[in-house]
């Protein structure tokens, strides 16, 4: 099918060359605009392998929440790029060694692709045709059985990653006044006015 | 040569001629709409409305789009240029692809997907963006106050617009949208899921920044939000992609819950009528409903706005999605 | 596989067709009409006097929280979908399973409550 091929190297190639303006880009909001694109190519290539749900997922947690909280802070914070440039060189190293870490890990993984023969063999393993089961239910149908401990501990991770954005977010600020809609509600006459009589030329 | 055309160019050609049946009429619809926007917000207002081009006014929204046209495209000398105009695009191109699933009978669809509902979810999550580019791009104080509201305010409404789509995925059983129209047959879903059908309808007008969430553009106080740099066409595709939005999410709204292209009764003197005709009538109702809150309610103010995404509607659906699912384990009602 | 890929294709060329139709667009306009652009025309728009600085300045940190939190639910409402669609497969221990995992979220949800960082003044 020659159109699949077309548009596996549109993907491809789109996400190659936004992924090169991601750090070439000199503006950060730029690269962060890049980086969507990037996603949402990365998205394509999912439909392309058949896994929609995923390519579904991708476009909607990683482009349409993560991607703008990275536009918000980028955009809203003065980012000051002659500063941010000075660092460059002594963050090198570190930056190098976690790349050189990843790199690691990647080479091992494909390594254990090619030779543990229960990973080669789990990979060969037959699909099931799409019109049978979806993608969908094939995941419905093991994430919340089989996987269950990994599946409740990433509950736990998403628990700990909302109490620690409060923890380190939320300031109370002094002096601020809040409507209570119950205590407006729940006003009464006898509260809320007081009757005086007022003799004439003396005021209250 | 025979078998390029055959397997290459005529498909083409079809899939082609069928996105041009979906886009323009979307496009002249929208026309339609503001026109008959104006018209009912006179008629509520004891107004007259635009009564002077064409008959009754009709072609009022076709001038103003053609003197739109003919005017001056200005970028503000501190805008980013290339992100001012990609943000109008991107809110176009968003509001038109959307149509691409919307089936208007159960063969009249240009892409039947397996997993529909979640490519609208998608796509209504990704209209942040022209909002939030727009805003920024402009470099001025209104637009950039208006982006930053309207990015929250979306945001917020987006996590009880899931929700809700999860309830009605639990009763249909499919991520397919002919197939969760084909499952309201016996019931509409707007009748057992009736506060989710409200909570859904309220979050499309925040989702959409209509009224009485039209915080974004407030007009007494932030003079049109983010779009307050805007002139000549990139302002009409901003335009079109608002009103094409708010059309998309009535579609949306009555595939969920009004049974979309299903008559309302599937007895003779209803079934006479085609599929689509119904899908467009109930469409044409909502937006009635769009237009009529606008007439009606006074704007919220956005600690309200905000109370009532996460503190009510976000609770609520979370709580209705459990008891749904609940129910339908109990009394092994699931869909096949 | 193929018949999969062919639903989606038209989304593809629906996606080209749109943004070539967007950009013709703008463009036929600026070169159509009439532009004369001056210095006063292209400042920003403000009442009255020009702005002292530039409008992109740091902002509310609620805003933040907010995306923070979207992005959790949003995730909540991913794993939502696949158990709504295979409920029937995977039968009462895959209910329970995502009930457990509801509640340790709304155990959060509870505590953002509480910690008043739905509060927006």
């Amino acid at each position: 099918m020659i159109v699949g091929a077309i548009a596996f190297y549109l993907f491809a190639g789109m996400i190659i060359a936004s992924a090169v303006m991601v750090i070439a880009a000199r503006n950060p909001v730029h690269s962060v605009l890049f980086l969507i694109l990037s996603f949402f190519n990365a998205s394509g290539l999912f439909v392309l392998l058949g896994a929609e749900f995923l390519a579904m997922i991708l476009v909607i947690v990683y482009v349409g929440a993560v991607a703008v909280l990275f536009l918000f802070v980028v955009m809203m914070l003065n980012i000051n790029f002659v500063e941010l440039r000075q660092g460059f060189l002594q963050y090198l190293p570190i930056g190098g060694l976690v790349g050189l870490i990843l790199l690691i890990e990647l080479f091992f993984v494909i390594a254990a692709g090619i030779t543990d023969p229960e990973v080669v063999a789990l990979a060969s393993a037959p699909i099931p045709p799409l019109s049978d089961l979806t993608n969908t239910e094939a995941l419905g149908q093991l994430i919340y059985t089989r996987y269950v401990y990994l599946f409740q501990t990433a509950g736990m991770v998403l628990l700990v990653a909302m109490v620690g954005a409060i923890v380190l977010t939320l300031r109370q600020r002094e002096g601020v006044r809040k409507q209570s809609i119950a205590r407006q509600v729940a006003r009464t006459r006898e509260e809320s006015i007081e009757i005086k009589t007022v003799t004439p030329g003396s005021g209250i | 040569m025979a078998s390029l055309w055959q397997g290459y160019a005529l498909p083409g050609i079809i899939i082609l001629l069928q996105i041009l049946a979906v886009m323009l009429p979307v496009m002249i619809s929208v026309a339609f709409l503001v026109y008959f926007e104006r018209k009912t917000l006179a008629a509520m207002t004891l107004r007259r409305g635009p009564n002077v081009v064409g008959p009754f006014g009709v072609l009022q929204s076709f001038a103003d789009f053609i003197k739109v046209f003919f005017k001056e495209t200005i970028i503000p000398t501190g805008a980013n240029k290339v992100v001012f105009l990609a943000a109008p695009i991107l809110t176009f191109v968003l509001a038109m692809i959307a149509w691409a699933v919307i089936p208007f009978s159960e063969k009249l669809v240009v892409a039947d997907i397996n997993v529909g509902v979640l490519y609208l979810f998608a796509i209504s999550s990704l209209g942040v963006y022209g909002v939030v580019m727009a805003g920024w791009a402009s470099n001025s104080r209104y637009a950039f106050l208006g982006a930053l509201r309207s990015a929250a305010q979306m945001v917020s409404y987006e996590v009880s617009i899931g929700f809700v789509i999860v309830t009605v995925l639990l009763v249909a059983g499919s991520m397919n949208l002919n197939d969760i129209v084909e499952a309201q047959r016996t019931i509409w879903f707007a009748i057992p899921l009736l506060p989710m059908f409200v909570i859904f309808f309220i979050s499309a007008l925040a989702e959409t920044n209509r009224h009485p969430f039209d915080l974004p553009e407030a007009e007494s106080e932030l003079v049109a939000g983010f779009q307050v740099e805007y002139s000549a066409v990139p302002f009409v595709l901003f335009f079109l992609g608002e009103y094409a939005n708010m059309m998309l999410m009535s579609a949306l709204t009555v595939i969920l819950f009004l049974g979309g292209w299903l008559p309302p009764f599937d007895v003779a003197p209803f079934t006479w009528l085609p599929a689509p005709f119904w899908l467009i009538g109930k469409i044409i109702v909502l937006l009635f409903v769009f237009i009529w809150v606008r007439a009606t309610f006074p704007r919220y103010r956005y600690d309200q706005l905000m109370r009532l995404g996460w503190k009510v509607f976000l609770p609520a659906s979370l709580l209705w999605v459990v008891l749904t699912a609940g129910v339908l384990v109990t009394f092994d009602w699931l869909p096949a | 596989m193929e018949d999969l890929l062919r639903e989606y294709l038209p989304i593809l060329i629906f996606i080209g067709l749109t943004l070539g139709f967007a950009i013709l667009f703008i463009a036929g306009s600026y070169f159509s009409a009439e532009q004369r652009p001056d210095t006063e025309k292209l400042s920003t728009y403000e009442c009255g006097f020009a702005p002292f600085e530039d409008s992109r300045s740091q902002f509310d940190v609620r805003f933040y929280l907010v995306a923070i939190l979207f992005i959790i639910f949003d995730l909540e409402v991913a794993f939502l979908f696949p158990w709504a669609i295979a409920l029937r497969d995977i039968g009462l221990f895959g209910f329970w399973s995502m009930i457990i995992f509801l509640a340790i979220l709304t155990i959060g949800f509870a505590y953002e409550w509480k910690k008043g960082a739905l509060e927006w003044e």
